[in-house]
């Protein structure tokens, strides 16, 4: 990527941002992760800073969907501000630079700014055969070795590189792994969902850039004023549940009228995310408001949790032929049982020899 | 896997295996025994009359008893039909029979069976501290009576507490939920709780035995 000198204030007129707007985008920011709005302008100073902190982000095994996410490649947005305030040095599908220049660039950047840079991880990392995911002929293992050793942070951008994620799901044909499984000395934050909220990767971007440190994360490594919550007790919908108004199709009338849709295997109750709240497409909606059930996309093992139409309140493994076989094996061994039983009771109810003789007697 | 996953697979899954190989070979074994020999004559003609009264007389209190045991018997009351009607008339746990048998049926409104799940939990909270309590039923109970009890409440417990978004996560209680009825599953076919099954029979050869002898039933 090719750093800019322009002044921000420049930069933004040239994207037809006014100066209101990014302050907004900075209030905005300061206050999605619980900060002061006091705090705002520090941010902007922060990202109007001429000191750019150097990103590389790496590619594995991955749809590029996080990318696209961030991007918003629909519609540019403030959002996108944040790679003006970063000098986003490695990206294989942004940058220019391709084939060894690309490597070169990388490389260069991590020998640069050494022990300083934020790596960014989008993506599984296979530990079976090298040759599963490569670049520059170089296994993902390496490569990920490689820059997480000069790496200030790591953000594990998507729920593949902070969980393992589609290529991780049974039976794991590549022994993916993510991220947090290889690289143990460095401060990782998990930033999960397929993709994750765009909001959200910017705000914690924002916040490395503003204060030099990592939001406070939960168990699982995520920013807990992201995933603090589940996305039920914010869903709009969650009053139906209550009363116990549900769809029970897609297209039936409780569908229509917005019932919960947790008949339907929404995930909502046990996935923790900012989806509710954020939403999508500039607070336009989130797939629960488009009239599908949460998939649970920023849980770990989300892919192998049985049906996404399943309700939460089925078993994911008991089923009919199940219950039928272990009937069958109930009922055999109910009958030698009993016929053991009888044979026993025949046993004992038979006249004994002895009493026999005196009878005789 | 987390533990909802394990509670909602392999744990569930086990438990209904073992209830179903355990209640069919209890009720298999039981079916088969042999039965005594009546070697005296009926005093009263069909029998089998005062074996089918004697299954539903003994639902109400006999009157001669009716004031010492009415108590027990309105507990016993409610805290059965409380147990049913949750089970079975609850919607989310419908969808849990749906999954199984692959049909379903109408459910109860969510507030009534809240209110039933509430009662039901305190009044078998009620008898376990009774049966703690009171010496005669203290002398007469065994850790079957203890365990059965208060594995019969936790998944009242867990699932009142799950619904309501009370105590721990959401998650969590639902698995604890789950879990809680994978050990009641496991506890049913050996315990006191396969009365269930054992009740109408048993009442039957009373009532047959009690008839041949004369006895009003």
């Amino acid at each position: 990527m090719i750093r800019r000198q322009q002044p921000l204030s420049e930069r933004l007129e040239a994207r037809g941002i006014s100066r209101r707007s990014f302050l907004k985008f900075c209030t905005t920011t300061a206050s999605l992760l619980a900060l002061s709005p006091a705090l705002a302008p520090r941010i902007a100073e922060a990202l109007e800073s001429p000191r750019r902190p150097s990103v590389i982000w790496l590619s594995f095994q991955e749809c590029t969907g996080c990318s696209e996410s961030i991007l918003r490649a629909g519609a540019p947005s403030i959002e996108s501000l944040i790679f003006e305030a970063i000098s986003l040095d490695y990206h294989e599908t942004l940058q220019a630079a391709a084939g060894h220049q690309a490597e070169a660039a990388r490389e260069q950047a991590m020998a640069e700014n050494a022990g300083g840079y934020i790596l960014v991880v989008d993506g599984s990392v296979p530990l079976g055969n090298a040759g599963f995911s490569t670049v520059a002929g170089q296994s993902n293992l390496d490569t990920l070795k490689a820059a997480a050793a000069g790496a200030a942070a790591i953000i594990c951008m998507g729920t593949c590189s902070a969980f393992g994620g589609i290529p991780y799901a049974n039976p794991n044909p590549t022994g993916a792994v993510p991220v947090s499984e290889i690289i143990t000395d460095k401060p990782i934050v998990n930033v999960p969902g397929c993709p994750p909220i765009p909001a959200v990767m910017t705000s914690v971007i924002a916040h490395y850039i503003t204060f030099g440190t990592l939001p406070e994360l939960d168990h699982l490594g995520r920013p807990k004023v992201f995933y603090g919550q589940n996305i039920h007790d914010r869903c709009y919908r969650r009053p139906f549940y209550e009363r116990g108004q549900f769809a029970e199709t897609f297209d039936d009338e409780g569908a229509k009228a917005g019932w919960c849709l947790y008949k339907l295997g929404c995930k909502g109750p046990t996935t923790y995310n900012a989806c509710a709240v954020l939403k999508w497409n500039d607070g336009t909606s989130f797939p629960i408001e488009a009239g599908h059930g949460c998939l649970g996309c920023s849980e770990p093992n989300f892919w192998d949790g049985g049906s996404f139409y399943k309700p939460l309140s089925q078993g994911t493994e008991i089923g009919g032929k199940t219950l039928i076989a272990a009937g069958v094996a109930g009922i055999a061994g109910g009958v030698a049982a009993g016929v053991a039983n009888r044979a026993k009771q025949k046993t004992l109810r038979a006249p004994k020899p002895e009493a026999k003789k005196e009878d005789k007697a | 896997m987390s533990l909802l996953d394990f509670a909602r697979g392999p744990a569930l899954e086990w438990a209904a295996v073992v209830f179903m190989v355990g209640m069919l070979w209890r009720i298999g074994g039981l079916t088969l025994m042999l039965r005594n020999k009546v070697l005296s004559k009926d005093r009263t003609p069909e029998p089998w009359k005062g074996g089918l009264r004697t299954m539903f007389t003994r639902f109400s209190p006999a009157p001669v008893f009716r004031r010492k045991v009415a108590f027990q018997y309105i507990a016993g009351w409610v805290w059965h039909l409380g147990f049913v009607l949750v089970v079975f008339f609850f919607q989310l746990h419908i969808q849990f029979f749906k999954g199984i048998v692959g049909f379903g049926w109408p459910a109860l409104p969510n507030g009534m069976i809240v209110a039933m799940g509430a009662v039901s939990l305190a009044v078998l909270i009620t008898l376990l501290i009774r049966r703690m309590l009171n010496p005669v039923l203290r002398m007469i109970s065994s850790f079957d009576d203890y365990a059965s009890t208060v594995i019969t409440a936790l998944p009242f417990a867990t699932g009142l507490m799950a619904f309501a978004h009370i105590g721990l996560a959401y998650e969590t209680m639902l698995a604890l939920h789950f879990l809680s009825v994978a050990l009641l599953l496991v506890w049913f076919p050996f315990s006191k709780l396969f009365h269930v099954f054992t009740v109408l029979p048993s009442r039957y050869a009373l009532g047959v035995k009690f008839w041949r002898k004369g006895v009003k039933v």
